[in-house]
């Protein structure tokens, strides 16, 4: 019999709200947290529209110390710290004392895009101006991929596997299932997954150059990322972090934790960049079958699938994960789930996408909603040839009828992620 | 001269230093990293720091020696009062 796994805490900062209770509430009134910056206009961005989370000094000094946050430029490593620690303590976890022995049963895979743009940019001043000293001792771990692991395991003293995965706009889903995979293996009790992506413009800036971002609508902020729509015109940047505590199902009974909802299990997979696959394009073929082996991992029929929050990005390839949707699973017309996007609040998140609207979607599952994807009153086309426009959830759904939801993640270098989450009964 | 100096350099380790109730008792023999408990990585900030302070370069081998409030003087002295 496989490892039971569940989910016990969480954590998140998004775009439109820091924090569970803030971001539940956004997400519920459909409430956008993109805004326009003047200073992506000033460096002649085309895009100039963004989501980034609020985050105060104050907030700050609750994850970090006055010392780490001297110098301290990363911003993606101070989203995942705060969704990071907020999901622990979320938990009902204490952080260990640093006199105390490691929480050796409890690991983290927290992933990021690339970690610490704005300090890499500061340091590379200072290294063309011959001043290497200049750089500290901050400058490593604000830099290195694993910044954000490295950060809260020290913060929270975990002493399992401390590790950091990559793979573009798929690494908060695979993170999840890399966590989850870890448990069921019997490495570990307790895993706690997530991950992160930085603001700015160093960050945003090679996406406004591919000319993949909408361009179109600076003027129009909360109405530019229009996933499923037909005038969708390209995703908005947006940035944060989400992290989930994930648990073995009998630590978590016996410790009388809160259980929002169950992983039931996932799968990755590549499409080789062949089959049509790109750089940037995915392979339909490999879409497909992540989907249906996340299905048979999870031990899930297609027809149990309620509800899909999908990767939908608000570009013209919305019209091709539902397709790929509706041959993986079978299903289409009135028969497909019910289907939503998240990005079209918060914009697409990058590398912290996949947690962020993990979070979104679990929130809903243990609090009976479907939050609502907005920007959306001109269906595609080639979205409603397919789909059923009733199952495109627009407006809030206050349903308790979810019972299984499919999340898919994909991302640049051809890289597929899906995970199936079911609702929590402590009947089975 | 030297109790300023001393004030200065005591003013500029605090973010670092672990053990506050040894900074509170801090002479010329106070060694930063056994008595301050300070990260022994952050010695090359509280070196950059200095350097801001007293407008002065620290070579490598200066900051090699400079453990110790007493050492760390003798060089801001050598280089301040040269």
């Amino acid at each position: 019999m496989k490892q039971r796994v569940v989910i016990t805490g969480m954590g998140v900062a998004a775009p439109n709200g820091v924090g569970l209770e803030a971001f539940g509430a956004a997400i519920r009134a459909g409430r956008s947290g993109i805004r326009y910056y003047e200073r992506l206009a000033e460096m002649k961005f085309s895009c100039c529209i963004a989501g980034e989370p609020e985050v105060t000094e104050e907030m700050k000094l609750r994850y970090l110390t006055p010392l780490q946050l001297r110098n301290f430029r990363s911003s993606g490593i101070l989203y995942g710290c705060m969704a990071g620690v907020d999901a622990w303590e979320d938990a009902g976890l204490e952080r260990r004392p640093k006199d105390a022995e490691p929480d050796w049963d409890t690991g983290i895979v927290f992933g990021m895009g690339n970690s610490g743009v704005d300090q890499m940019r500061e340091a590379a001043y200072k290294l063309d101006g011959g001043k290497v000293k200049r750089l500290g001792s901050t400058t490593v771990p604000q830099i290195m991929a694993s910044g954000v692991s490295a950060y809260l395991g020290g913060i929270l003293g975990t002493g399992n596997q401390v590790t950091t995965n990559s793979s573009a706009c798929t690494t908060g889903t695979e993170a999840i299932i890399l966590g989850y995979e870890r448990i069921v293996l019997g490495h570990a009790k307790r895993m706690l997954v997530g991950s992160a992506s930085d603001s700015g413009p160093y960050i945003w800036g090679g996406f406004d150059a591919m000319k993949v971002m909408n361009f179109k609508m600076n003027d129009q902020p909360e109405a530019a990322s229009r996933p499923l729509s037909t005038t969708a015109m390209g995703f908005v940047p947006g940035s944060g972090a989400g992290a989930l505590m994930l648990e073995r199902l009998d630590s978590a009974l016996e410790r009388g934790a809160t259980i929002y909802a169950e992983v039931l299990g996932g799968a990755v997979n590549s499409g080789g960049q062949r089959l049509g696959g790109t750089m940037t394009a995915p392979n339909a073929t490999a879409v497909q079958r992540c989907i249906t082996a996340a299905l048979h991992n999870a031990q899930i029929k297609p027809e149990e699938v309620d509800l899909i929050n999908g990767h939908l990005t608000a570009t013209m390839k919305d019209p091709d994960e539902i397709q790929n949707w509706t041959i993986a699973l079978g299903r289409k017309g009135a028969d497909f789930p019910m289907i939503h996007s998240l990005k079209a609040m918060v914009g697409h998140c990058i590398s912290a996408a996949g947690s962020i609207e993990t979070v979104a979607a679990v929130l809903g599952l243990h609090d009976n909603f479907v939050f609502p994807s907005i920007n959306c009153e001109d269906v595609h086309p080639a979205v409603s040839e397919l789909v059923d426009t009733n199952q495109i959830v627009r407006e809030l759904r206050e349903d308790s009828s979810v019972n299984v939801i499919a999340k898919a993640g994909f991302g640049f270098g051809d890289v597929n992620a899906c995970l199936l989450l079911k609702r929590w009964d402590a009947s089975h | 001269m030297q109790e300023e100096r001393i004030a200065t350099l005591k003013r500029i380790i605090t973010p670092y230093v672990q053990n506050k109730e040894a900074l509170e008792q801090l002479t010329a023999e106070t060694d930063f990293i056994k008595d301050l408990e300070i990260n022994s990585a952050h010695l090359v900030d509280i070196i950059l720091d200095v350097e801001d302070e007293f407008d002065i370069e620290i070579e490598d081998e200066a900051m090699e020696e400079m453990l110790t409030v007493k050492a760390a003087l003798d060089v801001i002295s050598a280089k301040v009062d040269a």
